[in-house]
C-alpha cells in the first residue's frame, strides 16, 4: 500500500492525550527568574518618567529594566516583505520616549516567582503625558516628530485599467471593510531562555513557526554568533500566523538570561495576549468594477487602507502585498489596479492571521461579484461562471508578484469544482435543510463564494533522513509544527519513499541545533516544501540501502524491493533479505572502512521559486432572527482542491477548523477600541471566540483534480482554504436571509450591526 | 508571604504542599505537584483548558484557590490512562481526530469524562451542550463531539 492518501492516525496524539506534552509553560530550569512585562496603559503619549523603586523594593524582585537597560538592542527587524520605508516604524523591545498603544512593553520585572513578578509590575508607575491617539486609518497623524503615519503605499497593476473602464457598460462601486481580529491560539505565548555558561550557548525554549529565522535575529540583536544561540520548539498550542514571530518579550528573556546570569521565563497571560500579540485584518476597501452587459468583468480598481497598528512588525508589508496580489482571485479580470495604504494607528500592531490578505480580498471581490449580479439582474453563480479562468488557460500568469514570487496559478479546473459542488449539494436542498433547523422566528438565507488560495512558499526546505544501526528512522527538518500534524504527514511521505511504516519514523522539527537551515511553518508550506524534501531525501537513503543490500544479497539493485523496513528480492517472499538496520551497520564507518561519507543517511534540499495555488468554493446557510439581529450559521460547506491529500482526515480537520475561525471572524470576533484607544476586548468575555454552539457541522468536499506540477507529490497546502471565503459566503447568505442584496458591507456582522441593517431596511420600505 | 499547608488527593496520590492562599489550584497542580498536563489558557474561567474533576465534578481549576480544596479529591488528565492503555475517551479523540495542537485537549477530556461518568446515557444534544463549555481554536468542535459520542458507547 501507499501511505500517502491514507488517513493515518496521528503520531502526535499520545503525548497530547496523556498530559505529558511539553508546552512552553511546562518547561522549567532550576534557578529560573520569572519575567513580568509592565505595559503602557495609554494609547499615545510621551514617557515623562518610569518610577521603578517601589518595584525594586518588593521582596524577591530581582531586577527591573526600562529602555535605558536595553539601549544597545536594536528594534525588531522585518522578516518578510521588506520595504526600506518601513524601517523607521519598527518596534523597540521596550518603549523609548513614546508609547504608541495600550499594551506596549515599557518595563520588565524579574522575580523569584510569577506571582511576585506581578506584584512588582503592579507598582511600577509610568508617568505618561498623553497624546491624542490616531484610531482611524483615513486620518493623518504623526508616528514621531517629522514622521507621518502612512508607512507605505503599495501599487499593483496589470492590463489597461483606463481602457477597461472606458469600455464598460456598467460601473459597480462598493465600500467594504473587515474588522480587526486575530488568531488567538489557546496557548498564550511563552519563552524560556537559559545561558549555558559551560558551553557559552544561549538556549531559548518556546520557539515556534520560524525558529531558524528567529535564532539569526536574536543572535544579531545581541551580538552573538549563530552557533552561540539555539532555539528549541516544544509542543505548540496553535499558531495561525501570529505565534512564533519574533516579539519584544522573546528578545528580553534572552537578553536577561545573558545579563542576569539566570534562566528567565516569561508566560503571557490572556489579557496580555489579546492586547500585545499580533492583531490582523482591519482593512477598508473602496472598489470599482468595469462590467460588460453580459456580466464579464473587464477591470477592477481597488484602493484600500490597512490599519497596521502602532508599529510595523516582522511581516513587513506581507498582508497588503497579498491582499493586492490575490484580489482578482479565480477570475480572468484582464485589467486591474490596486493601491494599498499601510497606515499606523495607536492600536496593537498587526501581522498575519491564517489566510492573510485573502480573507479580506475574497470578501471584497466576492461582494463585488454579487453586486455585479444584482446590478445586471443575473444569477450570482452564472456571473462567476462567466468570469472564472478556464482550465485551458492553466497555468495562468496573473502578471503580478506576491511575496517576491511571480503569481502563476499552477493548475486548476475552477468551473468543474464549482459545478460538482453544486451538484453534490444543490442550493435549494441546502436551503430546505437549513430551514428545517430554524425556529419560526428565524429567516433562512444561503450564500456562496469562490476563491483562490496560495501555498507552498519557498524558496527552499531541507531534510535529513537517517536510518540508524538499530533500524530507527529519523527525519530532521527545519520546518515547525504548530499543531497541524506535521510529524504524521512527513512520516507518511517518508514511509512511502523509504519503504517503512509511518510509525517507524521519528520526525524532529524546530530544533536549530539539529539542522543548519529551516524556513519554518507558515503560508501552508510544510506539506509541499518539507514533504517534497522528505520525499527526495528518503529516496536517496533508499538508494544507498539498496546498493549495499545488492552486494550483500548478490542481486541486482533493480530486482530489490523495500517493504516494512526489509529489503528483499522482488517476487521471493521469505527468501534472503537485509533489514534497513543491517544496511546501516554495513555502511557504518567501523564496518565499511575507507574514506568518504559513512552512515545510511542523506540530506536533500527542495527549492521552488513559485507558489502553488489551491482553490475552492464555500456555501453557507444562515438563520437570522430579525427581531434581535442574531445570526447563526446552520450549515457550512467547504469544497477545496488540494492537488493531492496526503492524509484526508487531517485535510478535513484543517478545513473544518479554519471554517470555524472564519465564522468567528465574520460574526463574533472583533478587537474594539474606545475613543481614547483603550482596548475593549481584552478578555474572553469581550473577545467572542466561537464555541461548539456557534459552529455547525461543516461538510467538506476534498478535490484532487489539479495536482501541482511544482512538486513531486502534486500537493498544495490545505491549511487556509477553510477560512478564505467564509466572510464572503456568510455575508451573501445574510443578504439573502433579510432580502436585501449587498446589505452586508462590514465584518464582523454582530447582532447590533445586523439589527441596525434590518431596521434601516424597514425604514426605507 | 504566609503559606498554608494543603493536602490534596490527586489521581489517588496524596500531595501535601505549602502554598500561599492566593495561589490557584491550577498553578498548585502544575508547579507544586509537577503535573503539567492541566493547561492554563485564560485564567478567567472561560476557555476551560484547565478543567479538572474535583470530587468528581468538572471545574475550572484557574477559578479556585488551592486552599479551598483541602482534603478534596482531584483528577487530572494524567490519571485517565491505566496500565492497560489509554482511556476509551482518549482513544476516541485520536480515532476521530478530535485534537490538533492538543492544548485544550486535557480540559475537554476531563469535562467529558466527568459528564459521561455522571450520565452514561447522555443524549446527543446533551453531549453537544457539554462540548459548548470549553474553547478549542483548532478543530471546529465537530470531531470532539463525535469522539465524546463514540466514547459514550464504550465507556464502562
Amino acid at each position: 500500500m501507499t501511505w500517502v492518501g491514507h488517513s493515518q492516525r496521528r503520531l502526535e496524539d499520545p503525548p497530547l492525550l496523556s498530559g505529558v506534552a511539553r508546552f512552553a509553560a511546562d518547561i522549567e530550569f532550576s534557578g529560573q527568574l520569572h519575567m513580568r512585562v509592565v505595559r503602557s496603559p495609554m494609547a499615545s503619549g510621551r514617557i515623562q518618567a518610569l518610577e521603578i523603586s517601589a518595584a525594586q523594593d518588593v521582596p524577591e524582585v530581582y531586577a527591573v529594566w526600562t529602555s535605558e537597560d536595553v539601549v544597545d538592542i536594536p528594534p525588531i527587524g522585518l522578516r518578510m516583505t521588506h520595504l526600506p520605508e518601513l524601517e523607521q516604524y519598527r518596534q523597540p523591545v521596550l518603549a523609548h520616549e513614546f508609547v504608541r498603544y495600550v499594551g506596549e512593553p515599557v518595563a520588565v520585572v524579574f522575580a523569584e516567582d510569577a506571582y511576585t513578578a506581578e506584584d512588582g509590575a503592579g507598582v511600577v508607575f509610568a508617568d505618561i503625558d498623553p497624546g491624542e491617539p490616531v484610531l482611524d486609518v483615513r486620518r493623518s497623524g504623526t508616528f514621531a516628530p517629522g514622521v507621518g503615519n502612512e508607512a507605505a503605499v503599495l501599487h499593483k497593476e496589470t492590463g489597461d485599467i483606463s481602457a477597461a473602464f472606458d469600455a464598460a457598460d456598467h460601473l459597480v462601486e462598493l465600500e467594504l471593510s473587515v474588522g480587526r481580529h486575530s488568531g488567538v491560539p489557546m496557548e498564550t505565548r511563552g519563552a524560556l531562555a537559559w545561558h549555558d555558561r559551560s558551553t557559552g550557548v544561549l538556549h531559548m525554549y518556546g520557539a515556534a513557526k520560524v525558529p531558524h529565522y528567529n535564532r539569526a535575529a536574536i543572535a544579531s540583536m545581541l551580538g552573538l554568533h549563530l552557533n552561540q544561540v539555539q532555539l528549541h520548539e516544544g509542543h505548540v498550542g496553535g499558531g495561525f500566523g501570529i505565534r512564533g514571530e519574533l516579539y519584544p518579550e522573546d528578545v528580553l528573556v534572552c537578553a536577561a538570561a545573558l545579563r542576569l546570569g539566570r534562566p528567565v521565563r516569561w508566560i503571557e497571560d490572556r489579557r496580555e495576549h489579546l492586547i500585545a500579540a499580533n492583531h490582523s485584518r482591519d482593512q477598508v476597501h473602496q472598489v470599482r468594477a468595469a462590467v460588460r452587459s453580459d456580466g464579464f468583468i473587464l477591470g477592477i480598481d481597488d484602493e484600500f487602507w490597512l490599519d497596521q497598528g502602532a508599529y510595523v512588525r516582522t511581516h513587513g508589508a506581507t498582508v497588503p502585498d497579498l491582499t493586492a496580489a490575490m484580489l482578482p482571485g479565480p477570475y480572468l479580470v484582464p485589467a486591474y489596479r490596486v493601491v494599498g495604504h499601510v497606515v499606523l494607528t495607536n492600536k496593537t500592531p498587526a501581522g498575519t492571521y491564517r489566510s492573510p490578505g485573502r480573507f479580506e480580498g475574497t470578501f471584497v471581490r466576492e461582494r463585488l461579484v454579487d453586486a455585479v449580479a444584482h446590478r445586471l439582474d443575473l444569477d450570482p453563480i452564472a456571473v462567476r461562471r462567466t468570469n472564472l479562468i478556464p482550465t485551458e488557460a492553466m497555468p495562468f500568469d496573473r502578471d503580478v508578484d506576491a511575496l517576491g514570487t511571480h503569481v502563476i496559478y499552477d493548475s486548476g479546473d475552477y468551473t468543474s469544482l464549482m459545478d460538482q459542488t453544486l451538484q453534490t449539494i444543490p442550493p435549494e436542498r441546502l436551503r430546505s435543510e437549513a430551514a428545517a433547523l430554524c425556529s419560526d422566528e428565524e429567516v433562512v438565507g444561503i450564500g456562496a463564494a469562490f476563491f483562490v488560495e496560495k501555498s507552498g512558499l519557498g524558496p527552499y526546505d531541507g531534510v535529513r533522513v537517517t536510518v540508524d544501526e538499530s533500524g530507527g528512522v529519523e527525519v530532521v527538518t527545519g520546518a515547525a509544527s504548530v499543531g497541524q500534524g506535521v510529524e504524521t504527514v512527513v512520516a507518511q511521505v517518508c514511509a512511502d519513499a523509504l519503504g517503512v511504516r509511518p510509525e517507524a519514523v521519528r520526525v524532529v522539527h524546530g530544533q536549530t541545533d539539529r539542522i543548519s537551515h529551516g524556513m519554518g511553518a507558515f503560508a501552508s508550506r510544510v506539506t509541499a516544501m518539507t514533504g517534497s524534501a522528505t520525499h527526495y531525501a528518503a529516496l536517496a537513503v533508499r538508494d544507498k540501502a539498496l546498493s549495499v543490500a545488492a552486494e550483500m544479497l548478490e542481486a541486482a539493485i533493480e530486482d530489490l524491493v523495500v517493504e516494512n523496513g526489509t529489503i528483499g528480492v522482488r517476487g521471493s517472499p521469505g527468501g534472503p533479505s537485509v533489514s534497513l538496520a543491517e544496511a546501516a551497520i554495513a555502511m557504518s564507518p567501523v564496518v565499511r572502512g575507507g574514506d568518504g561519507p559513512a552512515g545510511l543517511t542523506a540530506e536533500e534540499w527542495f527549492r521552488s521559486d513559485r507558489m502553488s495555488y489551491p482553490y475552492g468554493f464555500h456555501l453557507a446557510a444562515v438563520a437570522v432572527d430579525p427581531e434581535t439581529g442574531g445570526c447563526r450559521v446552520v450549515k457550512y460547506v467547504v469544497a477545496y482542491d488540494v492537488g493531492r491529500a496526503v492524509n484526508p482526515q487531517l485535510v478535513d480537520g484543517q478545513l473544518v477548523g479554519a471554517a470555524a475561525q472564519g465564522i468567528g471572524g465574520t460574526l463574533l470576533e472583533e478587537f474594539v477600541y474606545d475613543d481614547f484607544g483603550q482596548p475593549l476586548a481584552s478578555t474572553f468575555m469581550d473577545y467572542l471566540m466561537p464555541t461548539a454552539a456557534e459552529v455547525p457541522d461543516v461538510e467538506t468536499l476534498i478535490f484532487e483534480e489539479a495536482p501541482s506540477p511544482l512538486n513531486p507529490l502534486g500537493v498544495k497546502g490545505a491549511g487556509e482554504g477553510g477560512l478564505t471565503a467564509s466572510g464572503a459566503a456568510i455575508a451573501a447568505a445574510i443578504d439573502d436571509a433579510i432580502g436585501s442584496p449587498l446589505a452586508v458591507r462590514r465584518l464582523p456582522v454582530t447582532p447590533n450591526r445586523l439589527h441596525d441593517l434590518i431596521r434601516a431596511l424597514g425604514d426605507t420600505t | 508571604m504566609t503559606t498554608h499547608e494543603v493536602k490534596l488527593d490527586i489521581n489517588g496520590s496524596e500531595h501535601v504542599v505549602a502554598v500561599e492562599s492566593r495561589k490557584t489550584l491550577a498553578d498548585v497542580i502544575r508547579e507544586d505537584c509537577s503535573l503539567t498536563g492541566t493547561n492554563v489558557g485564560c485564567e478567567h474561567g472561560v476557555c476551560g483548558a484547565c478543567t479538572i474533576l474535583l470530587d468528581g465534578e468538572p471545574v475550572r481549576s484557574c477559578l479556585l484557590f488551592a486552599v479551598q480544596c483541602e482534603g478534596m479529591e482531584v483528577r487530572t488528565v494524567e490519571g485517565l490512562a491505566t496500565a492497560d492503555g489509554l482511556h476509551p475517551l482518549q482513544q476516541a479523540f485520536s480515532e476521530h481526530h478530535a485534537l490538533q495542537c492538543g492544548f485544550c485537549t486535557p480540559g475537554f477530556l476531563m469535562l467529558a469524562v466527568g459528564a459521561l461518568e455522571r450520565d452514561h446515557d447522555m443524549s446527543d444534544d446533551d453531549v453537544r451542550e457539554v462540548v459548548t463549555s470549553n474553547l478549542c481554536r483548532c478543530t471546529g468542535y465537530q470531531n470532539i463531539t463525535r469522539a465524546v459520542m463514540a466514547a459514550r458507547e464504550v465507556m464502562p
